[in-house]
């Protein structure tokens, strides 16, 4: 086998595995369906998003070039092309390469991803608190600071929808499965602490558009914390296998700016003695 | 003595029947009371087979009923039982029993010994197998319903199960007992009968791997046997091991869990390894780059395989330097993993290759399992884990690294030495048809779980927004045609057993080195009577 023909035949391999990589990473979002990791809204989100992209790079820069190499041999050496088939078994320069530049390539990943991480667990100095409790199959908040707690149930619309054979097409429902009675209303520009737990079995909460999920383990509380940028309705689901309604306890967080948080809080506070009063009534 | 003499040697023990021959007449005599590797090989083959298909059907209903957004066939704490029963199934009833089944034909074959060392207890350690599993399918027709926690069993939640937890218990017991009675079998079998000459460093790659694989098995199944008992205790007899009102730990449930848990991945994969180790060569025609750094990987995946267990619960809320530990630990894994990729490639590098079944499915095992490890790469890193945690994401990982991975190595090794197995090949068009249908719709089904994933779709659930629809029903059109294809696969192995009419040579392929096939095809019942001398050049490896 010539050298030239080596080369030319391994150029055309390596078109073939770019246009293959192309069309399984960035085809598919063609179709206006989201396939990728959210950026999100909070420097979090935006960090591991980050992360996300350099890795998915490197595996896939790598992964070309182990591809383009094996169906360069495929093409070339085979027995129907009377290839006739070398003797040679082993290469310590080869092995002693090929375990070196690895470790090399992961020595660069970790490097970011220690960053994200040590900043990602630095939960110091946040100005209010939110406790997050989980339950079958429902999500319970409490502003420590504010004195306001709610619970928060998947809207009802979703829940006359995904009844076993309900005949409400799910399309028609608003924010199917995605959408709650009571959203957790937070302030944007302010850094915010989550205790996290739960009253029965495990749970996890999760809106992707806030960059992580953290488990709410009954006996245990877990911390976590956002500083969310902009203004906006984010929604995400539990995460843990939590019993048969795990795929229905949706979250709901609507980012408010900070007076109309105020206002919001204000307005609760004011509900809240109202029904008080209401219930001394009764 | 040269390879043929052996061959002749075999023969001539073969041809005057009183050595090799003399199978037990009767059908429970020789099913059921049988102490020969070959047969109880062949149970636990038929038995993984069964499961893959009963394991398979569950996942066809998790398909059906993802199709599409809403609630259509079944109610979600019956989907929660089918997932969590497929996976239990496919796990410890198709793929951990098809390793033990082929270990029972090859081992004893590939280093020259007639026999595996244990024999009666190797009858037992597989007829333990069909009573647990039929213990663990009885549970989903109680009125308590099957496990619908998930495979993993975290508490408390696997706690709200009802009476029949206690079956699966028992039935998980009993996979443990087998697993390691065939753990202790194979490795009693390599340490003692190896014939002369087989050195350990001159061992196939199969034979190493699954020896490595063996301590792993009796490193961790007793650590699940502990977990799963302490469950009990908390289900049945209060105890508070697992119950935070009682002063216990539920996370520590998961430590426990996963310390069992990640080996246990590495068990389902290496012995593919070692069977891959095993194929290229044969089919590229040259010996296996780097024999020793392929020993060396393997354990080192071994020995890494115990320290990395918390990545699988990242999310539970570890100190940051707990995190970062298993993080780097992980990150590690690849190394060793990545030399055994480069070493298949560079094995198959200036070969003579033809593409024969075998062959199809090892090249596809290398492509789709580097994706899978790929993918595993991203998830180590914690930060980014966040967010893929419990998602399609990580569905789709795990399954690239089991079903193109593990399974795909099943297939390949069942094409490579069924006509061994038989003494007739199987049908090649029909094998390509299998192959070529199963590695086209395995992406289909498995590719787009991706997406899903990073797009937010968590994993376990029965319904999801609408958001999903278009790539879980390009997934579950995979689902189908993948699953159906297998039915191909099982009429193949049915073909070839039972109305092939072409016999297979002893070597069956140009290429094939290793003692195995130096024997007839068929090979006798005793497979080595006297034991073969073991030359250089009888091995798959050249130096």
């Amino acid at each position: 086998m010539k050298k030239e023909n080596t080369i030319i035949v391994a150029l055309a391999v390596l078109a073939a595995v770019i246009a293959a990589t192309w069309l399984i990473l960035v085809a598919p979002s063609l179709t206006g369906n989201e396939i990728n990791m959210t950026k999100g809204v909070t420097q979090q989100s935006a960090d591991h998003f980050d992360l996300h992209m350099i890795v998915l790079w490197i595996c896939v820069v790598i992964g070309i070039g182990v591809f383009t190499v094996m169906f360069t041999s495929i093409v070339l050496h085979r027995k129907s092309r009377g290839h006739k088939a070398a003797k040679f078994s082993h290469s310590t320069k080869a092995e002693i390469i090929w375990t070196i530049i690895p470790v090399l390539i992961l020595v660069v990943m970790a490097v970011p991803a220690t960053t994200a991480l040590v900043r990602m667990e630095d939960s110091s100095g946040a100005e209010m608190t939110v406790k997050i409790t989980g339950f079958q199959w429902r999500w319970k908040y409490e502003y420590l600071d504010q004195d306001i707690s709610f619970i928060s149930s998947l809207a009802s619309s979703s829940n006359a929808a995904r009844q076993l054979n309900s005949g409400v097409v799910p399309e028609s429902v608003d924010n199917y499965l995605l959408d709650v009675d009571h959203p957790l209303v937070l302030p944007v520009g302010r850094k915010i602490k989550f205790l996290i737990t739960a009253d029965d079995v495990i749970h996890s909460w999760w809106v992707p558009a806030l960059g992580w999920k953290r488990d709410a383990i009954p006996g245990f509380v877990n911390e976590a914390w956002t500083n969310i940028e902009k203004p906006g309705t984010y929604r995400g689901q539990c995460a843990e296998l939590c019993g048969k309604d795990h795929g229905f306890m949706p979250i709901v967080v609507i980012a408010l700016a900070e007076d109309e948080f105020e206002s919001w809080v204000s307005e609760q506070l004011a509900g809240k003695t109202q029904s008080d009063q209401q219930v001394t009534v009764r | 003595m040269t390879t043929e003499a052996i061959h002749q040697d075999v023969n001539e023990a073969h041809d005057d029947h009183d050595h090799g021959d003399h199978k037990p007449t009767g059908f429970l005599d020789r099913w059921l009371f049988t102490t020969n590797h070959k047969d109880i090989g062949t149970l636990y083959l038929i038995f993984s087979l069964t499961m893959f298909l009963i394991g398979g059907a569950m996942a066809m209903v998790i398909r059906a009923e993802l199709f599409m957004p809403g609630l259509q066939l079944v109610e979600p704490d019956f989907f929660n039982q089918m997932t969590t029963m497929h996976a239990l199934i496919m796990v410890f009833g198709a793929v951990m029993p098809a390793w033990v089944g082929f270990a029972n034909w090859l081992v004893p074959m590939m280093i020259g010994a007639p026999d595996m060392a244990l024999p009666r207890m190797n009858n037992w350690s597989f007829w333990i197998l069909p009573f647990a599993f039929t213990m663990l399918l009885s549970t989903l027709f109680m009125d308590s319903g099957g496990p619908a926690a998930g495979w993993t069993l975290y508490p408390p939640l696997v706690l709200q199960t009802g009476t029949s937890f206690a079956f699966v218990v028992f039935a998980v017991h009993m996979m443990g007992v087998s697993s390691i009675m065939g753990s202790i079998n194979i490795i009693a079998t390599i340490f003692n009968m190896r014939a002369p000459g087989m050195r350990l460093l001159r061992m196939p790659m199969f034979v190493w791997t699954w020896l490595i694989t063996a301590f792993l098995l009796i490193a961790v199944m007793p650590v699940l046997a502990g977990a799963v008992t302490m469950l009990l205790t908390d289900h049945f007899f209060s105890t508070n091991f697992f119950n935070a009102a009682g002063g216990g730990d539920p996370v520590m449930f998961q430590h426990i869990f996963w310390f069992f848990g990640h080996p246990e991945v590495y068990i389902m994969i290496l012995p593919a390894f070692g069977v891959i180790s095993e194929i290229l060569p044969t089919f590229s025609r040259k010996p296996l780059f780097g024999y020793a750094s392929m020993v060396y990987a393997t354990a080192t995946i071994a020995f890494l395989s115990f320290i990395v267990w918390a990545h699988h619960m990242f999310t539970v809320g570890m100190p940051l330097q707990a995190e970062l530990f298993f993080m780097y630990a992980t990150m590690l894994i690849s190394v060793p993993t990545g030399v055994k990729v480069f070493n298949w490639v560079s094995t198959m590098w200036q070969g003579s290759m033809t593409f024969e079944t075998p062959m199809l499915f090892a090249i596809g095992f290398v492509v789709l399992f580097t994706i899978g490890g790929l993918s595993g790469l991203m998830l180590a890193i914690t930060a980014a884990d966040f967010q893929y945690h419990d998602t399609y994401f990580v569905v789709a990982h795990f399954h690239y690294v089991l079903v193109p991975g593990a399974v795909f190595a099943l297939m390949a090794a069942t094409y490579y030495w069924l006509p061994k197995f038989t003494g007739n090949m199987y049908s090649e068009k029909w094998g390509k048809i299998h192959f070529w249908l199963s590695a086209i719709f395995v992406n289909v089904l498995f590719f787009p779980q991706h997406y899903l994933g990073l797009a937010g779709m968590p994993r376990r659930i029965p319904d999801y927004s609408p958001q999903f629809a278009d790539f879980n029903m390009i997934s579950s059109i995979g689902g189908f045609a993948f699953g159906a294809t297998q039915l191909i696969f099982v009429g193949i192995v049915w073909h070839c057993a039972f109305r092939s009419k072409v016999k297979a040579t002893p070597e069956v392929w140009e290429g094939s080195r290793g003692l195995e096939w130096t024997l007839d095809s068929p090979p006798a019942y005793h497979s080595f009577n006297t034991p073969p001398e073991v030359t250089c050049n009888a091995l798959s490896r050249a130096d």
